[in-house]
């Protein structure tokens, strides 16, 4: 266990080294998040229709979605994938650790990083952005600390789904689809492109039981007030059952394919 | 050899090593079009939702989107040499580049061309055909021919957009991250028609970034609408020049660029 705290350290060492690149992304998603705002702005004010949420809400959201973004499962771990592009995969191996578990610490300090250094100064800017652009603190305290509590769960979960996409790398042909179609379906299921409140109302029981929603939609209708805190324990249980599942699915993953990697020496 | 043809050359070896490896290219291209298709879902939800946007329908917002991405993939297929600069820079290989005898517009153009992006460009023009396919157009020669300059226009704009970007990197050895809000960020903006947004943000994409003259100015025109910014209708159909004059004023900017670029010495 310790080992596994040691490189989730080191790495976390090492990107903050490296702040600049881990800060980048900042002027684009303050800009994407203002264009969201304005296109929110214009819809809202063209319908009567009553919306499953209010335009303050549908703001927040969309400033919560560029606060988290790089938090999100969206890319596997560049330097995972360039030790199997090269072969030296085969040190990993060799090492007494467990590589499921080395890899997935590795991604859990590459997912906070960005957050605390681009993510935070996005926060702040979009609370004290003047009125109708800005977003709200969270509702209540209660409110506040459930959104940090489902976070931190997203976090887990996501860094789960960061790992299947690395491992999927080991498999040339369909890793490379894997690196396109999960990102895609993490941004769309997860309500990043659009919360998944304004979906058809058919199609939410299936949103909310897909492991997806729990990455970004969750924690946000926490922070906004659309699910009291409450509701906290049962969605806490199905992120951390979706959590479980799909670390299972990577072990599993992981297993069949060192069991048939072929190193190509160099 | 004739520069065209020695383009046409550049182009063909770039085709060759990336058809290399088949399967896994024919994944990537289909995983960038899904990608793609089910971003423009989101749009639907919100149409779903709120019924109209400020007067326009989900036809009309498609014909924005399908232009304005289809100019966008097919800029970053043949711009990809100035949209990867950095690398040429830090690594010193732009050295070679002034070493020959052409001109390094040309060279820096036939560096790279990606063919990934064709699944956006399949996937703006799916779009675009649905969109035109659900509104009746009185279509002219004339309206034809503004649609195709008005892409054109756009390819012309965001290459030299990415033209800027590179030049850039001739100070700061890297790709400076605030152009992505012009090149990524003028998509999303321009996706959307521009008077739904506040007059301050119209102005830069009408007078700085001129993205709405490749594609507001021109769909009005098209569509025969009137304008609720109040151009003048004549601007409409010349609009699509202002990507011509952008180019033009971008390589200019990359010949002062050229002329002060000091080698990394790597």
């Amino acid at each position: 266990m310790n080992a596994y705290l040691s490189i989730l350290r080191l790495r976390f060492a090492v990107q903050l080294q490296y702040r600049a690149a881990a800060a980048a992304g900042f002027s684009t998603q303050l800009f994407f998040g203002l264009v969201k705002v304005m296109v929110f702005m214009a819809f809202y004010a063209s319908s009567n229709k009553v919306q499953p949420m209010s335009l303050q809400q549908a703001i927040t959201y969309s400033w919560l979605v560029q606060v988290t973004l790089r938090m999100l499962p969206w890319n596997s771990d560049a330097e995972v994938l360039a030790l199997i592009r090269s072969g030296n995969v085969a040190y990993e191996l060799c090492r007494p650790l467990n590589l499921y578990a080395s890899w997935y610490s590795r991604v859990l300090a590459w997912r906070i990083v960005p957050v605390l250094l681009s993510g935070v100064p996005i926060w702040i800017i979009a609370v004290v952005l003047p009125a109708g652009y800005g977003m709200t603190l969270p509702e209540s305290l209660g409110a506040g600390l459930s959104f940090g509590v489902s976070l931190t769960a997203s976090l887990l979960l996501g860094a789960a789904i960061s790992n299947i996409m690395s491992i999927s790398t080991l498999w040339t042909v369909a890793g490379d689809g894997m690196q396109r179609l999960l990102p895609a379906a993490v941004m769309f299921f997860s309500g990043t492109t659009i919360p998944l409140a304004f979906f058809p109302d058919w199609s939410q029981p299936l949103l909310s039981a897909l492991p997806f929603s729990g990455l970004v939609d969750v924690p946000f209708r926490f922070y906004i007030g659309t699910l009291p805190p409450s509701e906290l324990l049962p969605n806490l249980a199905l992120q951390l059952c979706w959590t479980a599942a799909l670390i299972g699915i990577g072990l599993w993953l992981l297993s069949t394919a060192t069991k048939r990697i072929v190193l190509q020496g160099g | 050899m004739d520069p065209i043809r020695l383009y046409l050359e550049y182009i063909g070896t770039s085709l060759r090593q990336q058809l290399q490896y088949r399967a896994s290219f024919i994944m990537m291209t289909i995983g960038y079009f899904l990608v793609c298709v089910i971003e423009f879902f989101g749009i639907w939800v919100l149409f779903s939702r709120f019924g109209s946007l400020q007067g326009w329908t989900i036809a009309e917002v498609a014909l924005f989107y399908g232009m304005i991405n289809s100019a966008f993939a097919i800029s970053l297929s043949i711009g990809r040499g100035f949209d990867s600069f950095a690398l040429q820079v830090r690594g010193g290989d732009f050295d070679r580049t002034l070493l020959r005898p052409r001109t390094t517009f040309l060279q820096v153009l036939g560096h790279d061309f990606q063919l990934l992006r064709v699944g956006r460009l399949m996937q703006g023009i799916v779009v675009l055909s649905w969109g035109l396919s659900n509104l009746a157009i009185a279509w002219t020669m004339a309206k034809v021919a503004l649609l195709v300059l008005a892409v054109l226009g756009g390819v012309l704009l965001f290459t030299g957009l990415l033209v800027i970007q590179a030049t850039m990197c001739f100070w700061s050895t890297q790709s400076l991250e605030v152009m992505n809000c012009l090149t990524d960020g003028g998509v999303e903006t321009s996706q959307w028609p521009i008077p739904i947004y506040n007059q301050w943000f119209v102005n830069i994409f009408i007078f700085a970034i001129p993205l709405a003259c490749v594609n507001y100015f021109p769909v009005i025109a098209i569509l025969g609408r009137g304008d609720v910014l109040h151009s003048p209708p004549w601007l409409r159909w010349v609009s699509p020049i202002a990507g011509v004059l952008f180019l033009a004023l971008s390589l200019v900017f990359w010949r002062f660029g050229v002329r002060h670029y000091r080698s990394t010495g790597s």
